[in-house]
C-alpha cells in the first residue's frame, strides 16, 4: 500500500489534502468533522487582527455556474475573512490541535500591511501549537479595498516586506498564498522567496462575476440589487491553477519551491496532477463545499491505488514528474504527425465531430449518407477538436503517423528527428530562415 | 381483484371510482420544470440529428430541447409548432420507440434515449398553459377551402391554410372535432379533455369554421363542395371495420374495438360502462393493445389478445406489447377466430385454430371462454365517389394530389405514411402548402 503521508516544510500530514482557508475551516466544529472524516490538514479560515471582526453581507454571498444537471462547475463568492473574534479562533484551534495532533495545522493570516500588526497576531499564532502559517495575499473582494489580500499580492515588494516581517517574528514555517488576479504568477513567487518564505500556496480565488439577473440587472450573487466581483474557485479554475503552479514550478528562480497546490481539486485525479507539477499537497475547498468532507475518502483511495498501479511508495516517487516536459510552445516537435480516427464501433453517430470540424475547423470529417463518419487525412492537421466534442470517451482518439510516411496534408515525408520552431525556415530568428519570395518558404505548421 | 371482477356477463361496475380514477389517469404524467432541465441536459444537439429525420413532422428537436434547457420553454413550443401545430397531442400519442427517441443516439449509446416526447409535452403543455396563440392569420385570400374531416389530418391542413390567409370550412360527421384524437387515442393517452382543449386552441388562429354532423354521403356531396370552394381536402380517415366473416357474429358481445374505445371516451362516469368478465381482442395492432388494455383497467378478469401471425410481426410497436402484457393482457399468437359459440344469442366462448407461419392451419382449436369479443382486425375506407384508389385508400401523388385536380387527401384515408396521428400532421400540413401554392398561382 502506498504511503500517502506528506512532509511538507516539516509539517507532516497523513495524506496530501489539506482543507483550504475557507468556510470549511471557519470553526471547531467542522474541522473536528472535517478530521473524523480524514483530511490531512487544514488552514484555517483567515484570521484578522484584533478588535472589531469584519462584517460579512447578510444576503446571498455565492454565485454558481452550473454544467449538465446542475453539477457545479465553479462557484463565486464575495466572503471576507473570518467574522469571529480572533480569541475565539485561536481557543478554538488550540484545542483540535491538541485533539489531533497527527494532523497538519495552519493558521491563514490576513492584517494590515504594517510591521506592528504582523509583530501582534504571530506570537498569539503560536501560542495556539498550530503547525506553520499562511499569509492570505490573495483574498480579491472587500479587503483588498482595504489595502490587504490580493492589494498585497499584487505588489510584489508588499509580499517579500511582509514575508520578512513574518520570517522575523515567528519561527512557524511560512506559506505565502498567492492571488491569481496578477499578469505574471512569477512576479510574487519570486518576492515570496526573496522574503525567506518556506513556501508557497496557489491559487486564491479569481475575480468574477457569475451571472448578470436580467429582470433587475444586477450581477450576481445579488445584494439589494447591487453586486460586486466575488472570487471564482472549484473545477472551472483549475487549468488556471496548473497553469500557475507549472510557472512557478519550471522557473529558473523558484524552481524547488514548496508549492502547495490550490484551485479545483476535486477528485484524486486532479491532487495528482497538481502533485505531478510540483506540488507538495493540495488544499481543496470547493469540492468540500459541494460535496461535504466525504470526498476526502475517494480522494485519498483514489490517489493510494493509482500510486499502487504505478508502483510509487510515496508522494515524492512522482512528484514533479511533469515539470521538465512543461516546455515553451517553440520547443515542441513539429515533426509530431498525427490523425484523428474514428472508432465505428463506438461511434453513436451524434455527428458533433462532423459540425465542429465542418464549421469551425478544417473540413476534415466526412459524413456519409448513413451517418459514417470519417477522417480525411488530407485535411486532418490533427487540432483535436472532435476528440473534445466527442459524448464517447476514447471514440476518437489520434494516431501518430510513422516516420517515413508521408502525410497526406501536407505532402511531405514525416521526419523522425525531432524539429520546432526554433529551425524552423519560417521563423526569422532561425538559423535555416529563408526569406520570403523564395520558393522553399514553407506554409505549415503556420496556424 | 373485486367480487364483481368475477361475475360473468358484460356488466358494470366491476371496478369502484377510485380504481377506475387511477387506472385512466395520465400514463406518462408531465414532467415538472426540474425534471425536463435533467432530461433536456442529456441531449447532444446532433449535428443533423437523426431523431429530426425519423419525425415525420421533421420537428427540429435538438433546437427545441435546447430551448427548455435555457429556460424558454416557450420558444421550444413555438418551434415544435412550426413543424406540428398538434406536437401538444402528438407528445402524448406518438409511438417515440418507433420514432424520434428510436432513432436518438443516446438509444444507441446506453440504451437510454433522450426522452423526446415527454420533453414535447413539456414545452407544449407550457405554451398552451399560458393560453398563448403564436401565429397570426394573414391577410384573407378570399379563396375558400373545405376540409372534410376534422381529425389531426383536416385541423392540421385548416390551420395551416388559415395561417396563408385561407377562409376554411371543417365538416365532420360526429358532432365534436378531432376525429381520432377524440374518440379514438386511448383514454390513458389524453386524459382530461386535452382532444378539445387542443382543438380549441387551434382554432385561435381564426378563419376556420368547424360543421359538426356533416358527412359526405349524408347531406354533403364531394361534387357540391367542390363547386362551392375553390378547394377540398379530404381527410376522412378510416371508419369501416371488417368483418370476421363467422357464423354468429351478431351475437351480443361481438362488437368493434374502435366502436368499444369511442364509447369508453365520451363515458363520462366509467362506473356505468359495462365489459366483459372474459374478453378477447382479435388483431395485433394498436387498436387491439387499446382496446385490450382499457377492457382490463375497466375491471375485465381475463382478456386475451390473439394475433394470427408471430409475435415479431405484430404490428404494435414492443413497447405496446409489453404495456399490455404489464397490465395482465394475454398476448397469443399465431391464432385466427374459427368459430363464435353463443347462447341465448349472447357470445360465450370463441373458437380460436391455430396456423402455421404461411397462414395454413394446424388443423388444431382451443376454446376460449368469452363474453365480449372485439374485432380490432384493421379499419377501412368508406369509398369516396370519384376518386381513384390504391389499396383500398385514396391514391396520392406528392403533397396529396388526388386524382381531381382540385381535390387533396391526407391521413389514414390517403394512400402511403403510416396510420398515426403524426403521419396524418404532416400530410395535412404539407397539402395545405400545396393547396396554397396552386391557389396563389
Ligand atoms: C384505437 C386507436 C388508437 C390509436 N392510437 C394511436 C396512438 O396511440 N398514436 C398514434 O400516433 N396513432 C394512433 N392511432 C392512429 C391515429 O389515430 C390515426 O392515424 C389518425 O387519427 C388519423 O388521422 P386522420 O385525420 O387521417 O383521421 P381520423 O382521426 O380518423 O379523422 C377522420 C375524421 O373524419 C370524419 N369523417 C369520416 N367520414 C366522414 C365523412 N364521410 N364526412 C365527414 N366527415 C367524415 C370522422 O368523423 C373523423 O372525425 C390510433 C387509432 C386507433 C383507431
Ligand atoms: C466562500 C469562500 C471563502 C474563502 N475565504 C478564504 C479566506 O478567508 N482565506 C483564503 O486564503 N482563501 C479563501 N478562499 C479561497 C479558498 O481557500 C481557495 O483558495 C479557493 O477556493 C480555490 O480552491 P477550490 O477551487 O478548491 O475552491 C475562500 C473561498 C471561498 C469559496
Ligand atoms: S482533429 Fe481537428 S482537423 Fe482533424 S478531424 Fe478532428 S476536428 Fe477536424
Amino acid at each position: 500500500m502506498a504511503d500517502l503521508t506528506t512532509d511538507f516544510i516539516g509539517i507532516r500530514s497523513p495524506n496530501p489534502f489539506w482543507l483550504a482557508s475557507a468556510p470549511p475551516t471557519d470553526k471547531e466544529y467542522n474541522v473536528r468533522r472535517a478530521f473524523d472524516a480524514g483530511w490531512g490538514g487544514v488552514v484555517w479560515k483567515t484570521l484578522g487582527a484584533e478588535g472589531p471582526p469584519v462584517v460579512n453581507v447578510n444576503g446571498p454571498r455565492y454565485g454558481v455556474i452550473h454544467g449538465a444537471d446542475r453539477r457545479v462547475l465553479g462557484i463565486n463568492n464575495i466572503e471576507l475573512i473570518t467574522d469571529r473574534p480572533l480569541q475565539t479562533n485561536l481557543d478554538e484551534i488550540a484545542r483540535v490541535k491538541r485533539d489531533y495532533p497527527d494532523r497538519a495545522m495552519i493558521a491563514s493570516i490576513m492584517v494590515p500591511c504594517e510591521e506592528e500588526a504582523w509583530k501582534a497576531i504571530l506570537p498569539r499564532v503560536e501560542d495556539t501549537g498550530s503547525d506553520g502559517i499562511e499569509l492570505n495575499f490573495g483574498c480579491p473582494h472587500g479587503m483588498s479595498e482595504r489595502g490587504m489580500g490580493s492589494a498585497v499580492g499584487q505588489v510584489p515588494e508588499y509580499i517579500q516586506m511582509v514575508a520578512e516581517w513574518c520570517k522575523h517574528y515567528t519561527h512557524l514555517p511560512v506559506i505565502v498564498k498567492l492571488t491569481p488576479n496578477i499578469t505574471d504568477i512569477r512576479k510574487p513567487a519570486r518576492a515570496a522567496k526573496a522574503g525567506g518564505a518556506d513556501a508557497v500556496s496557489l491559487i486564491n480565488t479569481i475575480n468574477s462575476i457569475t451571472a448578470v439577473d436580467l429582470d433587475d440587472f444586477a450581477p450576481e450573487p445579488t445584494i439589494d440589487g447591487k453586486g460586486s466581483h466575488g472570487g471564482y474557485c472549484g473545477p472551472a479554475v483549475k487549468p488556471i491553477a496548473l497553469s500557475m503552479v507549472s510557472e512557478i514550478a519550471r522557473d529558473p528562480e523558484t524552481r524547488g519551491m514548496p508549492i502547495s497546490g490550490i484551485g479545483g481539486v476535486t477528485t484524486w485525479r486532479d491532487a495528482a496532477e497538481f502533485i505531478a507539477l510540483g506540488c507538495g499537497n493540495v488544499q481543496v475547498c470547493t469540492a468540500a463545499m459541494t460535496y461535504g468532507f466525504k470526498v476526502v475518502q475517494e480522494m485519498t483511495a483514489g490517489l493510494s491505488r493509482y500510486m499502487d498501479e504505478k508502483g510509487y511508495a510515496s508522494i515524492e516517487d512522482f512528484r514533479g514528474r511533469a515539470v521538465p516536459n512543461v516546455t515553451d510552445w517553440q520547443h515542441l516537435n513539429l515533426n509530431y504527425v498525427t490523425k484523428a480516427r474514428i472508432d465505428q464501433d463506438a461511434c453513436i453517430k451524434c455527428g458533433r465531430c462532423y459540425a465542429a470540424c465542418e464549421d469551425t475547423s478544417h473540413q476534415a470529417v466526412a459524413m456519409s449518407a448513413d451517418r459514417t463518419f470519417t477522417v480525411v487525412d488530407e485535411e486532418c492537421v490533427a487540432c483535436n477538436l472532435c476528440v473534445d466534442v466527442c459524448p464517447v470517451e476514447d471514440c476518437i482518439t489520434m494516431e501518430r503517423l510513422e516516420a517515413g510516411t508521408t502525410d497526406p496534408r501536407t505532402g511531405r515525408i514525416v521526419q523522425a528527428e525531432p524539429a520546432d520552431w526554433t529551425t524552423h525556415p519560417n521563423n526569422p530568428g532561425s538559423p535555416n530562415y529563408v526569406p520570403a519570395g523564395q520558393d522553399t518558404m514553407v506554409s505549415e505548421p503556420a496556424e | 381483484m373485486t367480487e364483481a371482477m368475477r361475475l360473468d356477463g358484460i356488466r358494470a361496475g366491476r371496478l369502484g371510482p377510485d380504481d377506475l380514477a387511477r387506472n385512466f389517469g395520465d400514463l406518462h404524467p408531465g414532467l415538472d420544470a426540474h425534471e425536463a432541465t435533467v432530461a433536456a441536459d442529456r441531449c447532444y444537439f446532433c449535428h443533423d440529428a437523426p431523431c429530426i429525420a425519423a419525425c415525420p413532422t421533421d420537428i427540429d428537436i435538438p433546437l427545441f430541447i435546447r430551448q427548455i434547457q435555457t429556460g424558454q420553454p416557450e420558444a421550444a413550443a413555438k418551434t415544435i409548432f412550426d413543424q406540428n401545430i398538434m406536437g401538444g397531442m402528438c407528445a402524448r400519442v406518438c409511438p417515440v420507440e418507433t420514432l424520434c427517441q428510436e432513432a436518438c443516439v443516446r438509444e444507441a449509446a446506453e440504451g437510454k434515449p433522450v426522452e423526446i416526447g415527454r420533453l414535447q409535452r413539456y414545452a407544449t403543455d407550457a405554451m398552451m398553459a399560458a393560453g398563448e396563440h403564436p401565429y397570426a392569420r394573414a391577410p384573407d385570400t378570399g379563396r375558400r377551402v373545405a376540409v372534410v374531416g376534422a381529425g389531426p389530418a383536416g385541423l392540421a391542413c385548416a390551420h395551416r391554410l388559415a395561417m396563408h390567409g385561407h377562409a376554411v370550412t371543417v365538416y365532420d360527421a360526429q358532432p365534436k372535432p378531432g376525429g381520432l384524437n377524440e374518440y379514438g387515442i386511448a383514454a390513458y393517452k389524453t386524459p382530461d379533455g386535452f382532444a378539445q382543449a387542443e382543438v380549441d386552441w387551434l382554432l385561435k388562429i381564426g378563419g376556420i369554421a368547424i360543421e359538426n354532423d356533416k358527412a359526405i354521403g349524408k347531406g354533403l356531396s364531394l361534387s357540391a363542395l367542390r363547386s362551392d370552394f375553390d378547394a377540398v381536402f379530404l381527410a376522412v380517415g378510416l371508419g369501416g371495420v371488417g368483418a370476421l366473416g363467422l357464423d354468429g357474429e351478431d351475437a351480443a358481445g361481438v362488437e368493434n374495438a374502435v366502436d368499444f374505445i369511442a364509447a369508453l371516451r365520451q363515458h363520462d362516469d366509467l362506473t356505468t360502462l359495462p365489459i366483459g368478465r372474459h374478453v378477447v381482442v382479435i388483431g395485433g395492432g394498436m387498436t387491439a393493445v387499446d382496446a385490450a388494455v382499457q377492457a382490463k383497467l375497466l375491471g375485465a378478469e381475463v382478456v386475451t389478445i390473439a394475433y394470427r401471425r408471430t409475435r415479431d410481426r405484430m404490428p404494435a410497436s414492443r413497447w405496446e406489447q409489453d404495456l399490455a402484457a404489464s397490465h395482465g393482457v394475454r398476448l397469443a399468437f399465431g391464432l385466427v377466430p374459427h368459430a363464435l359459440h353463443a347462447r341465448g344469442g349472447k357470445l360465450r366462448e370463441v373458437e380460436l385454430a391455430y396456423v402455421n407461419p404461411d397462414m395454413t392451419p394446424t388443423g388444431e382449436t382451443v376454446r376460449v371462454r368469452a363474453d365480449q369479443l372485439f374485432r380490432a382486425i384493421g379499419q377501412k375506407l368508406e369509398a369516396v365517389e370519384g376518386l381513384d384508389l390504391a389499396g383500398g385508400k385514396i391514391a396520392v401523388t406528392g403533397a396529396g394530389r388526388t386524382s381531381l385536380d382540385d381535390v387533396w387527401a391526407g391521413g389514414d384515408c390517403a394512400a402511403g405514411g403510416e396510420d398515426l396521428t403524426v403521419t396524418a400532421v404532416a400530410e395535412g400540413r404539407d397539402a395545405a402548402e400545396d393547396i396554397h401554392g396552386s391557389l396563389s398561382s
